[in-house]
């Protein structure tokens, strides 16, 4: 569907990509993910057809990024994260161009672009001027899925969303997975992508250092967990897969590799668990344990 | 190949929609302002008696160095609009087609609203392509309308053929300079940076043309607006400068879409240096921080002021010794007592100067506004600099700017006019001459305060009021008009040195007018809502 190999892009003298290497198969939803700064858009406007590839290939449908842009983009829809719209003009003009533009009328568009809108509750009247980010990026979103496209390239899409509508986007994506389409969705935020992709790729100073489904990234992410117990708890140390462990008392504070989670909860339970927050693992965990696993190598 | 193109067409209609109030306004305003002078020119001038006066009045370099040569011997109705209004107006239809350009291509972009247009099945060279056709159409329209118009005026000397060249040199003209536009549209990064290169062209080619008209046959010929005189529209009629001009916005256009066929969304050609890491102490204070963002703006109008300066101190040679072979000239443009007719010149050209050197520190001030507009106002304002301060500073910044920008025009005229008249021309003399005006241009930016102070979104203004005194000072002698239309402007109250006494009185009354309108300005800003 799309694949890039060992792309290279350079901005003077910085190089921005490195031999980035991603692909999306049918059907499925790729999580892109990134720290500010690591390559993530640059990759996605190689891809859009819009830089061009020092180095490495950039294929989508097996057709050229930059040489076929113009026939890759009637099955594809894209939505970047910092939506810049004609200020004059309103929402509702604005879709209506983007799907002209992209060659898409009829009825059923209409009453997808009528849906999309009720859905992500966008009021098609107001000026572009009036927006707030978020409702800009609405605009990009509506019209991006009221197009029939069978693969969606996102950019940090819900940056500027409220949780609500990030949950209504999400409903969105999931169902374009249903009908067999399929999304790349960069983010620098770990836990969102978590929920709904199907593999995911790390990125970072223009290179993957991970990729893979979530199961095989399960080595990578660590729970951050933080328990109260009736009695302390005893002999954890002894236990595989525990970090930064900070015990005052009764309470607990730490962080267990993922595949581990089972073994500590048992050894917990016992001294009656009074307590437990768990927060899901960040972006950061997963360079430091990269790093720990390279450093140990 | 073809799909390079795809989809040119709706983005057309897309920027034909989005342009129909402005385009309407000009395509009406150009013909009817052309119009409007014919007219105004038959009135002043009924018959030929009135006009061979003119003719005779414009037989010298200095003149041709201003409004280019023009069939003096022959000053028909026709011949006389040709040579008073073409260039002018040629030069603002340039002015127009590059701003229209580069908003389109270069600004949509920068503003990164070409993301997602070229995400979708749209050509990488549709916008452009789209751009190019808007072009043609409204050029052609401007051409037909003004030729046509121009023809059915009921005035002899007037022709069809000279009427329809007048509108084609027009149209060409635009397209000329959009071709230009388009061109540096990709060169640069910034559309600020194209706008900059493309208007700076257009300069270089009218002080190309003044000079070579006057000294270097060669300059003119090849300077764009040079190909407007050598039309000689109700002359001879020559309509190979047309194909000229139709020929290099080709060459524009072909080579804007090569660059763009090759390049990155969002890149340019001319690099931008890298930034600092740290700002210096300097920009940390608000006035700092304002001269930064204008720096680079600054210098080249800097250098744009010097160099108008020194192309007209280079003619004045030139018109010395004309005046002095021409015993029969002088005896016909009465010379005003103790005063000669190369003062008399220079006072003008440094009327004109000084107005042209309040467009950088108006813009200085209006960057206030547009600053805020991209809400880049608010994080200065959020860190305990408080409206009044930021204010004074733009204020304090526009006013030195004007200044220097004042002082390098007459340096500029004064160094080419001595080297030129060997070494007869006081430099005190045409320094003074030139800081008189300072007063008047602090009404501008005074204005400009007010209006941002007062009516944010209608701070534009200030260009028109500008270009009003422009037009009363430009053309004042030639249509003679009343005193009071003059005094509308602040520039119509000084007094033009050497030629005129000089009024101190005056000068101290449009200071504390400037100052009054920058205070009323000043208290507007404290009390309204930030836009955004
Ligand atoms: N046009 C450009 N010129 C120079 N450097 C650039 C350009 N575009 C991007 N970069 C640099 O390339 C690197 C990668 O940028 P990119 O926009 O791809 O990051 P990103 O992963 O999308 O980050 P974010 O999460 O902040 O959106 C950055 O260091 C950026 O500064
Ligand atoms: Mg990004």
């Amino acid at each position: 569907m799309l694949k890039t190999t060992d792309l290279v892009k350079r901005f003077g003298k910085f190089t921005a990509l490195n031999g980035v290497n991603i692909e999306v198969n049918q059907g499925e939803i790729y999580g892109f993910i990134g720290p500010n700064g690591a390559g993530k858009s640059t990759t996605i406007r190689i891809l859009l057809g819009m830089l061009k590839a020092d180095a490495g290939e950039a294929k989508i449908f097996g057709q050229d990024a930059w040489k076929e842009a113009v026939q890759i983009h009637q099955r594809m829809a894209y939505v970047p994260g910092d939506v810049n719209l004609w200020p004059r003009l309103t929402g509702g003009e604005v879709i209506d161009l983007f799907l002209s533009l992209r060659g898409s009328r009829g009825k059923q568009v209409r009453k997808r672009r009528e849906e999309l809108m009720e859905r992500f509750q966008l009021d098609p009247t107001k000026k572009c001027a009036t927006y707030s980010k978020g409702n800009r990026q609405k605009v990009a979103l509506v019209a991006a899925f009221a197009s029939d496209a069978d693969l969606y390239i996102l950019d940090e899409p819900t940056s500027g969303l409220d949780p609500l509508m990030e949950r209504v986007f999400q409903e969105c994506i999931l169902e374009a997975k249903r009908e067999g389409k399929s999304v790349l969705l960069s983010s620098h935020i770990l836990s969102e992508v978590e929920k709904v992709c199907d593999r995911i790729a790390i990125i970072r100073q223009g290179e993957i250092i991970e990729s893979g489904t979530l199961a095989q990234l399960r080595h990578l992410t660590r729970t951050h967990l933080q328990i109260e117990t009736r009695q302390p708890v005893s002999g954890l140390q002894a236990l595989a897969g525990i970090h930064h462990l900070e015990q005052k008392g009764h309470t607990l504070a730490l962080q267990v590799d993922a595949d581990e989670l089972d073994r500590v909860i048992q050894h917990v339970s016992p001294y009656g668990i009074v307590k437990l927050e768990s927060a899901p693992p960040t972006l950061e965990d997963v360079f430091l344990r990269h790093y720990e696993d390279a450093g140990g190598r | 190949m073809a799909s390079e193109f795809a989809r040119s067409g709706i983005l057309f209609r897309f920027i034909m929609k989005k342009e129909r109030f402005r385009s309407l306004l000009w395509l009406v305003g150009v013909p009817c302002f052309t119009f409007i002078i014919t007219f105004a020119l038959d009135d002043l001038y009924p018959t030929q008696q009135a006009r061979d006066g003119m003719a005779e009045g414009m037989r010298n370099p200095a003149m041709t160095a201003m409004v280019g040569p023009g069939d003096l011997d022959h000053y028909t109705l026709g011949a006389m609009t040709a040579h008073q209004m073409l260039l002018f107006t040629a030069i603002i239809v340039g002015l127009m087609n590059i701003l229209l350009v580069t908003r389109h291509t270069r600004g949509d972009e920068e503003k990164g609203r070409m993301e997602i247009i070229q995400s979708l099945p749209v050509g990488r060279l549709s916008n452009l392509h789209a751009m190019l056709l808007m072009v043609c159409v409204s050029n052609l329209l401007l051409a037909l309308v003004t030729g046509f118009g121009l023809a059915t005026l009921p005035f002899d000397g007037m022709g069809l053929e000279g009427s329809l060249l007048y509108g084609a040199v027009l149209g060409g003209i635009g397209l000329f300079f959009a071709g230009v536009a388009a061109l540096f549209a990709q060169l640069s990064g910034s559309n600020r940076g194209a706008r900059g290169y493309a208007i700076t062209l257009l300069v270089i080619a009218y002080l190309m043309r003044g000079i070579g008209d006057v000294t270097v046959e060669a300059l003119s010929w090849i300077s764009p607006l040079g190909w407007v005189t050598k039309a000689q529209v109700y002359a001879h009629n020559d309509w190979w400068p047309v194909c000229l001009m139709f020929l290099g916005s080709a060459i524009g256009f072909a080579g804007a879409y090569y660059l763009h066929s090759i390049r990155d969304l969002g890149a340019g050609f001319l690099n931008e240096r890298p930034g600092r890491k740290q700002a210096s102490p300097l920009l940390r204070t608000p006035i700092g921080l304002a001269w930064r963002l204008q720096r680079t703006g600054t210098i080249a109008w800097g250098i744009g002021m010097l160099l108008i300066g020194l192309s007209y101190g280079s003619v004045l040679g030139e018109l010395e010794s004309f005046f002095q072979e021409n015993e029969m000239m002088k005896q016909f443009l009465a010379e005003a007592p103790g005063v000669s007719l190369t003062e008399q010149f220079i006072s003008k050209i440094i009327t004109v100067m000084a107005i042209l050197a309040t467009v950088p520190p108006v813009m200085a001030m209006n960057k206030l506004y547009g600053e805020e507009k991209r809400n880049r106002i608010e994080p200065v304002l959020g860190r305990a600099v408080s409206r009044t301060r930021l204010m004074t500073s733009y204020g304090l910044l526009s006013a030195g700017n004007g200044f220097v920008m004042l002082s390098l025009a007459a340096i500029g005229l004064w160094a080419a006019g001595t080297a030129a008249m060997e070494g007869k021309l006081a430099f005190g003399m045409v320094y003074s001459a030139a800081i008189a005006f300072y007063p008047a241009l602090l009404v501008m930016i005074g204005t400009s305060a007010m209006l941002i102070g007062l009516l944010p979104k209608w701070n534009a203004l200030v260009w028109l009021y500008l270009f009003y005194s422009f037009i009363v000072v430009y053309l004042g002698g030639l249509f003679q008009f009343p005193e009071w239309v003059a005094q509308i402007s602040p520039f119509g109250h000084i007094p033009q040195l050497p030629v005129e006494e000089m009024d101190v009185s005056k000068v101290w009354l449009l200071t504390a007018v400037a100052i009054l309108l920058a205070t009323v300005g000043w208290m507007g800003y404290k009390r309204r809502d930030l836009h955004g």
